[in-house]
């Protein structure tokens, strides 16, 4: 199958996700500049991390009326896969195609660090290759990773069973402590750990992996 | 136009004979805007005027040597038609009156000078220094200034997505009104893509790229060749803005414009911007560059040319194109959404020729900006030093008390508070990142990897500015053994006082003379780097800061830990235990911490021994014999131990000593050559080291919980890992959020 890595011009994860998928993951993928408005022939779209447009207003905020973004909320809304990482995740809640919001980390600082996440649903096409309740080490690295909603959204991605993945251990302030969640169609993840850091044992962890598998598992009977 | 008035000459920090030199060079009285351009090439920080005649000194020339000193960067070759650009330097001046946007451009600035040559930066580390955070006075204004500079570098850094993977942090007084913050940038490119910053070829049009030009940042460059005075806060708008952003597109588009085929020459504009670009690229290749300041994108109106000229704005790049295919470079900055426009042309009459609508308002010979400028054998005398060269030996208290104290101390304790700000990871390359002897950053493209070490010691460049900066060098090269890395070529900071009083001269004279022979004995030449001078405070200045960066080369593949990964393990100490006389004690972690005092000299170094011992441990490591590997430097053996001690296993060491030194000199003295091994094959270990004439004590045993620390049966030490680590992770933040005072 194919990725399509969109670039923005201040995504700085697009190469790392490339990487992963084409030289950890053994598939196919290709660039999307950010003014295309047509995603070509794709099979999953990854939005990476970075900084999009520079992010000096609210990260994200400028990336969802880039004409990418146009053409991926059509992939999406045709049942495509959009996985969208640390800056897609808050590009993708910034553009509605996800609920909440992503604010500054609680302590107020920028931090880097590999943490443990509890991946909560195996039901869906980014964690079908994982375990409900196992346990990955992905690192995250951003500022404004805080995920925040009001208490009935909240109850509902639960009651949804649409949180992906949790923080063991809470680095940011995050609400339920929510460090990934879906769509209502399952077909659109955010997350704010980079499993594409998490993808190649010389970089200490491979737990990562179980996304982009989990992908290509789901897209492999449609071929 | 004003008149040239000998108060104007003063102003612009030129002597009179200075001012002569002009006049001569010219012909003629210079225009206002002349005065500043000589003012700003001709000043320390941009014409090297009191260090040059002894940076000569320095080893350019190695066998990975692809280009020395006077470029943009170092370029050294990694094997299978790669290269690595690389350099260091300081922006201490601005990061003191305006901490956060001081290092921000500081990391901005050294990005440039890296992709300028057509390199790819992947990786950043920094030098810093800083007053004590407990400072009865100033603990405030540093505790300011260290979280300003962090978030600096940090916004910047991860903005623009290199990974920031090591450095270091010192506290002392000494840097109370002159923080030091220095930063080292890694770039990777294929030998065939290098860029000179030459403007070549008659006719050829010169083009401007970036930022528009603003009224920030004019006479940066003077104000970095000057000392702090209590005005000195004024000069914050001399401080410019950065734009990390527009630094990423300003990379990504210059890089895509240099795979045209048609740019001849590009450089950054860095200190003395427009000034220094111009001079410098006409300079190199002999030529001449004629430009109108009215094609220069402006951001504020009714900016004078003089201004123009001097403006440091961020973010700018000049270069120069194929005459004809101006089209290809300017389409590619067009899709990056950056202001690209041709301001002038090469010319063949070796002058800067520079107008204003139309009309000349500066003339000169690029040659006599760029390489004519003074160059002066200023006086020097005895280094500069005030410590007493004995002092009442000291009984030890208590050790283990002492060792608590060591590693929760400004110096050795954990600076993950720091590190965690940065994105190390970016890129997915960083197989070791901040918090080792050394960072490990992979090379996709060829297999190998590199490691790169930053490192300095004011306190035994101070006591002996020659001595000190061998053991600089020792242990730079020492902390690349300990991962198996081979040293091939280093960068130098040097930060001194003012080079006019003869004590600050002569220790930046010895600085460099210890250097040179520690870089040639330990085959690390120097490819380039940076001199900040000035860096004084109402008159008390820095102690000798030299920072050296060497970057070693190494396989890929998974790198020896520092911490012992299990229990069981064999502990050696690859270099025996050394041994310290109470004068050779006086510039240790401990008579700093413990007996808050400075005297002596510095630990004595044999350099043969040490290259011996680097070159077993090397050989130990690559061997795999290693189940961890870590250098012995401040804090001596105790606190090594210590910190080999605090994985997330928790795993200590039962160690047993044999050695008549008193008990606080035995953990604590710093004698080099010393690495700390755990493995699982001592013997195969202890061969390698006697094939190089090196000894291995076996001094204990890995083991779970507890580091047991006893000489000659007596216990010295009993300590629980886990909550000594707690207290080494959470001595920086506590020093950040409750002040003492």
């Amino acid at each position: 199958m194919k990725f399509g890595v969109v670039v923005f011009p201040g995504s700085n994860c697009d190469h790392d996700a490339w990487y992963a998928v084409v030289h950890n993951l053994g598939q196919a993928a290709e660039f999307i500049w950010h003014q295309s408005s047509s995603l070509g022939d794709v099979d999953a779209v990854i939005l990476p991390g970075g900084f999009s447009y520079g992010d000096y207003l609210r990260s994200g905020a400028i990336a969802k009326f880039s004409p990418v973004m146009a053409a991926v909320r059509r992939f999406a809304a045709e049942g495509g896969l959009v996985l969208g990482i640390c800056n897609g995740f808050q590009i993708l809640v910034e553009s509605g195609l996800l609920p909440g919001a992503l604010i500054r980390n609680r302590g107020l600082k920028f931090i880097c660090r590999q943490v443990s996440v509890r991946l909560e649903t195996a039901d869906s096409p980014f964690t079908n290759a994982g375990g409900r309740g196992e346990i990955l080490r992905i690192p995250v690295a951003h500022g404004e990773g805080c995920y925040v909603a009001d208490e009935r959204t909240l109850d509902e991605l639960e009651a949804e069973d649409r949180v992906a993945f949790r923080y063991v251990e809470n680095v940011n302030g995050s609400l339920r402590s929510i460090a990934g969640i879906l769509n209502r169609e399952r077909n659109i993840l955010g997350m704010m750990p980079h499993p594409e850091r998490a993808s190649d044992p010389l970089m200490g962890s491979t737990d990562g992996l179980v996304v982009f598998r989990s992908m290509v598992t789901a897209l492999a009977p449609n071929r | 136009m004003s008149a040239i008035t000998p108060d104007l000459v003063e102003a612009h920090q030129l002597t009179p004979d200075e001012y002569r030199r002009i006049v001569e060079i010219l012909g003629r009285e210079p225009t206002y805007t002349e005065l500043g351009i000589f003012s700003v090439m001709w000043s320390e920080h941009c014409s090297y005027k009191s260090s040059r005649l002894h940076l000569r000194k320095l080893p350019t020339r190695g066998p990975h040597v692809l280009q020395g000193p006077g470029e943009n960067a170092g370029v050294i070759d990694i094997g299978d038609g790669w290269a690595i650009a690389f350099k260091i330097e300081s922006h201490n001046h601005p990061s003191f009156i305006e901490p956060f946007q001081g290092a921000a451009t500081g990391v901005g600035g050294i990005l440039r000078d890296i992709f300028t040559m057509g390199a790819r930066p992947i990786a950043v580390l920094d030098a810093l220094r800083f007053g004590p955070l407990d400072d009865p006075e100033a603990g405030a204004r540093n505790r300011r200034i260290l979280e300003g500079v962090v978030s600096g570098i940090a916004h910047y850094g991860n903005c623009f997505g290199v990974p920031t993977v090591g450095g270091e942090t010192v506290f002392d007084p000494c840097y109370n009104g002159n923080p030091l913050v220095n930063v080292l940038a890694l770039g990777v490119f294929r030998h065939d893509e290098i860029f000179y910053a030459r403007a070549s070829g008659v006719g050829n049009p010169v083009i401007y790229v970036g930022a528009k030009t603003g009224r920030d940042g004019i006479h940066g460059a003077s104000m970095a060749s000057a000392e702090f005075t209590e005005e000195s806060k004024q000069k914050r708008p001399n401080v410019q803005v950065g734009d990390p952003f527009l630094e990423k597109l300003l990379l990504e588009a210059c890089l895509e414009a240099m795979k045209t085929g048609a740019v001849v020459g590009i450089q950054d504009m860095g200190a003395a911007g427009l000034t220094c670009s111009t001079c410098e690229m006409g300079s190199r290749a002999g030529t001449g560059i004629e430009i109108d300041l009215a094609y220069v994108p402006q951001r504020e109106t009714g900016m004078t040319p003089y201004e123009i000229m001097l403006s440091e704005s961020q973010e700018r790049m000049l270069l120069v194109a194929e005459k004809g295919r101006e089209e290809e470079v300017l389409r590619v900055f067009r899709k990056w959404g950056l202001d690209a426009v041709t301001i002038g042309v090469v010319t063949g009459d070796g002058l800067l020729r520079v107008k204003d609508r139309g009309v000349v308002v500066a003339e000169i010979p690029t040659r006599a900006l760029a390489e004519d400028a003074p160059v002066y054998d200023r006086p020097y005398t005895k280094p500069y030093r005030r410590a007493p060269m004995d002092w009442p030996e000291a009984a030890a208290a208590d050790v283990q008390a002492d060792l608590v104290a060591l590693v929760t101390s400004g110096d050795l304790c954990s600076k993950r508070w720091i590190w965690e700000q940065y994105d190390y990871m970016v890129r997915t390359n960083t197989l070791r990142g901040p918090g080792a002897d050394a960072a490990v950053i992979r090379i996709k493209e060829t297999g190998s990897s590199i490691a790169v070490s930053l490192d300095g010691n004011e306190r035994y460049c101070y006591l002996d500015p020659c001595e000190g900066v061998r053991l600089v060098v020792a242990e730079c090269c020492r902390n690349l053994s300990v991962v198996g890395a081979q040293p091939v070529a280093a960068t130098n900071n040097l930060n001194f006082g003012n080079p006019e009083r003869p004590e600050i001269m002569a220790q930046l004279v010895e600085t460099i003379e210890g250097m040179a022979e520690a870089c040639r004995f330990f085959e690390t030449p120097i490819t380039g780097g940076n001199v900040s001078l000035y860096n004084e405070t109402l008159g008390e200045p820095v102690r000798p800061s030299p920072v050296i960066g060497i970057v070693g080369l190494m396989k890929t593949g998974p790198v020896t830990p520092t911490e012992f990964p299990r229990p069981g393990l064999a502990v050696l100490l690859v270099g025996g235990l050394g041994f310290s006389d109470w004068r050779r004690f006086g510039g240790t972690q401990y008579a700093k911490v413990i007996l808050k005092a400075l005297w002596g000299l510095p630990p004595a170094l044999d350099m043969d021994y040490e290259k011996r011992v680097q070159a077993a441990v090397g050989e130990i490591v690559r061997a795999g014999l290693a189940a961890s590997s870590h250098d012995l430097s401040g804090g001596g053996l105790g606190v090594a131990l210590a910190e080999c001690s605090f994985s997330e296993a928790g795993v200590g060491a039962a160690i047993e000593l044999d050695s008549e030194l008193p008990d606080h000199v035995l953990l604590f003295h710093e004698a080099p050559s010393r690495v700390l091994i755990s493995t699982e094959a001592p013997e195969a270990v202890r061969q390698i080291a006697a094939r190089f004439g090196v000894e291995a004590p076996l001094i204990g045993r890995t083991q779970e919980v507890w580091l047991d620390i006893a000489n000659r049966g007596r216990r010295l030490v009993h300590l629980d890992v886990r909550s000594l680590r707690e207290q080494w992770e959470n001595a920086l933040p506590k020093m950040l959020t409750s002040p003492r005072h």
